[in-house]
């Protein structure tokens, strides 16, 4: 649809130009007129305000498949900013297992309560996980991915074999959230926290370095800066936040065991940045409210859910390479028209 | 914008290499170099395809780790030293090949240069606009002030603009060394032509200058001194117009008989 379609009349060409509205909201205008601030607002406010009605409103089953879109929206976030960072991760279930097995043995053991764990868990988490890796930082592209694909996997075999923190029984019996909206609303607030300020910090020119790397790392160090430290920084938000995911659920199934090293939730990030655009967050983020609830609607399908769940994977991919994030972001920020284009 | 070094002593030995080698296993890409540069002196370095001399400068900017001997940088022993840390000091290189940032706005390429330690550090902590900063830097290299071109994405700009990019970003890290990598390849003459007073003037600013050229006629024309470098050994050093006349050069460059 696309292609210059060599017409009799000459060659024609779609051209993308930017709304008067969005060139006029990028300036002081914004502060002068209704109009200006609420095209800036409204993007922003109407998936948080969506979020919240629906937590409050759905039934109860789909507010539970809400918060665990919103746990893999986390994850899906944390592979964004270590892929921004020149760090493409197969490894979420690293963050979130160490995330989910720290407030489990704080919980378990020195009977810590939520609100305590869920702190010090996506700090510690953040800190082992990037303690952990800080040895293969140097690695890149796809050497750093292995590690990272390996790695959950070898912890989940060395808690089997030692049989530590309950081995393949883990630990159950944890405190449990007093309500399940106390589990919609610390979900959604680690969400908007996460995705507001981390996007914040990626527009920043601190978020220019690591975007440096991500494109170039030899030329982010001819220009004087240390790639490592950078890195690692990256890699402790990311693993933060992952982290975090995994100690939320150790509170919501009140069990730990070594099924949060599963596959699984390093895949499913990879899928959702895939369906929702990557580079952003915020597509991430929406691939997961895309690709959660969707599994969740094709249960009534039995045998053939898993086909046709993929399927429509690749019809996104496909359809939409770009993602629906950037999609829908062209869309609101530009319109397109046909042009002549010489003779 | 750049200013680099307070001026005094002309005779400062700012770089020293000594001995420096580099065998990638069976073969060694540089042998033996030593040589030395002052402060504000423009070296050229030459030698046919295949000769080290992209190496001698990964060497000196530490993206290579020597295999034997001693480079030394405003009396510092920085051998084995990273490349940040040697940037650090205010040696600063181009790419032959162009690494941008492809997927930054052209301008936001030389921010990045102008967030570094070093550069806060010389600007005595102060955070400057480094959007206005980098602009200017960029047009000291000859992008047009607010033209298109500098808010492009950098993958979308033509070789001979990279380059440009290339030079904008080491010179916002304010250095005292500029090491070029063929900062001419691939560029028309009429490009290098308006590039040549680039490089003058920051010479006149009293810049120490390494550059590693193939295009003998524009080095020559600006070079204190030329380096000749074959299979990784110096062959020869001075003047330009004495070291092209020495058999040994030209044999090196013509592949006539030389010698041994």
């Amino acid at each position: 649809m696309s292609n210059p379609g060599k017409s009799k009349q000459g060659t024609r060409r779609r051209e993308r130009l930017d709304r008067g509205i969005k060139v006029r909201s990028e300036d002081i205008y914004a502060l002068n007129s209704w109009r200006e601030a609420i095209y800036l607002l409204a993007p922003r406010a109407f998936p948080v305000l969506a979020l919240l009605a629906l937590a409050l409103l759905a039934p109860l089953y789909w507010q539970r498949v809400l918060v665990s879109a919103t746990v893999f929206a986390l994850l899906a976030i944390s592979w964004d900013l270590a892929a921004s960072s020149g760090m493409v991760c197969l490894g979420q279930a690293l963050f979130f297992g160490v995330g989910a097995y720290l407030a489990g043995i704080m919980n378990h053991y020195f009977h810590l309560p939520p609100a305590l764990t869920l702190p010090l868990a996506t700090l510690g988490g953040g800190l082992i996980c990037t303690l952990l890796l800080l040895p293969v930082l140097r690695l890149r592209g796809i050497y750093f991915a292995m590690v990272t694909l390996i790695l959950p996997l070898m912890v989940e075999r060395i808690i089997e074999a030692t049989k530590i923190f309950g081995g393949t029984e883990g630990l159950s019996g944890l405190t449990p959230f007093p309500h399940p909206l106390v589990e919609s609303f610390i979900t959604m607030a680690a969400l908007w926290v996460a995705l507001f300020g981390l996007r914040r910090i990626m527009a920043s020119d601190y978020g220019l370095v690591l975007k440096g790397i991500n494109d170039n790392d030899r030329a982010v160090m001819s220009a004087a800066l240390n790639i490592y430290r950078y890195k690692a920084q990256a890699l402790f938000l990311a693993a933060a936040t992952g982290a975090f995911a995994g100690a939320f659920m150790t509170h919501a199934y009140m069990f730990v065991g070594m099924p949060v090293f599963a596959l699984d939730y390093s895949i499913l990030p990879i899928a959702s940045a895939a369906v929702g655009g990557l580079g952003t967050l915020a597509g991430p983020a929406l691939g997961a409210f895309i690709l959660v609830p969707l599994s969740e609607m094709l249960r009534g399908l039995g045998g053939l859910r898993i086909v046709i769940y993929a399927v429509l994977l690749v019809v996104f991919t496909v359809g939409l390479p770009e993602g629906v994030f950037h999609y829908l972001r062209r869309k609101y920020t530009q319109f397109e028209r046909w042009t002549e284009v010489g003779k | 914008m750049t200013e680099p070094a307070p001026k005094p002593s002309r005779d400062e030995i700012i770089l020293s290499v000594r001995g420096l080698t580099k065998n990638f296993g069976g073969v060694t890409a540089v042998d033996q170099v030593s040589f030395e540069v002052k402060r504000g002196e423009l070296i050229g370095v030459i030698g046919p395809n295949g000769s080290g001399k992209t190496t001698l400068v990964n060497l000196i900017t530490g993206f290579v780790k020597p295999s034997a001997g001693k480079i030394m940088v405003k009396g510092k022993d920085v051998t084995g030293w990273a490349p940040y840390a040697i940037a650090d000091l205010g040696l600063a290189r181009t790419f032959q090949m162009v690494k941008p940032f492809y997927q930054l706005p052209a301008f936001k390429n030389v921010v990045v240069a102008l967030f570094s330690p070093r550069v806060q550090r010389l600007a005595g902590g102060r955070y400057g606009d480094r959007d206005a900063v980098a602009k200017d830097l960029l047009e000291e290299v000859g992008f047009e002030r607010d033209s298109w071109v500098i808010n492009k994405q950098a993958s979308v700009l033509p070789h001979g603009y990279l380059k440009r990019l290339e030079l904008a970003r080491c010179l916002a890290l304010r250095p005292e060394v500029l090491v070029l990598d063929e900062l001419f390849s691939g560029l028309s003459l009429a490009e290098v032509a308006s590039l040549v007073p680039v490089i003058e003037k920051l010479m006149v600013q009293g810049m120490t200058i390494i550059m590693v050229e193939h295009r003998l006629k524009e080095l020559f024309r600006i070079a204190d001194r030329v380096l000749v470098l074959n299979f990784g050994q110096k062959i020869a050093e001075g003047a330009p117009q004495e070291v092209m006349s020495q058999p040994k050069v030209r044999g090196a460059y013509l592949g006539s008989e030389s010698e041994d």
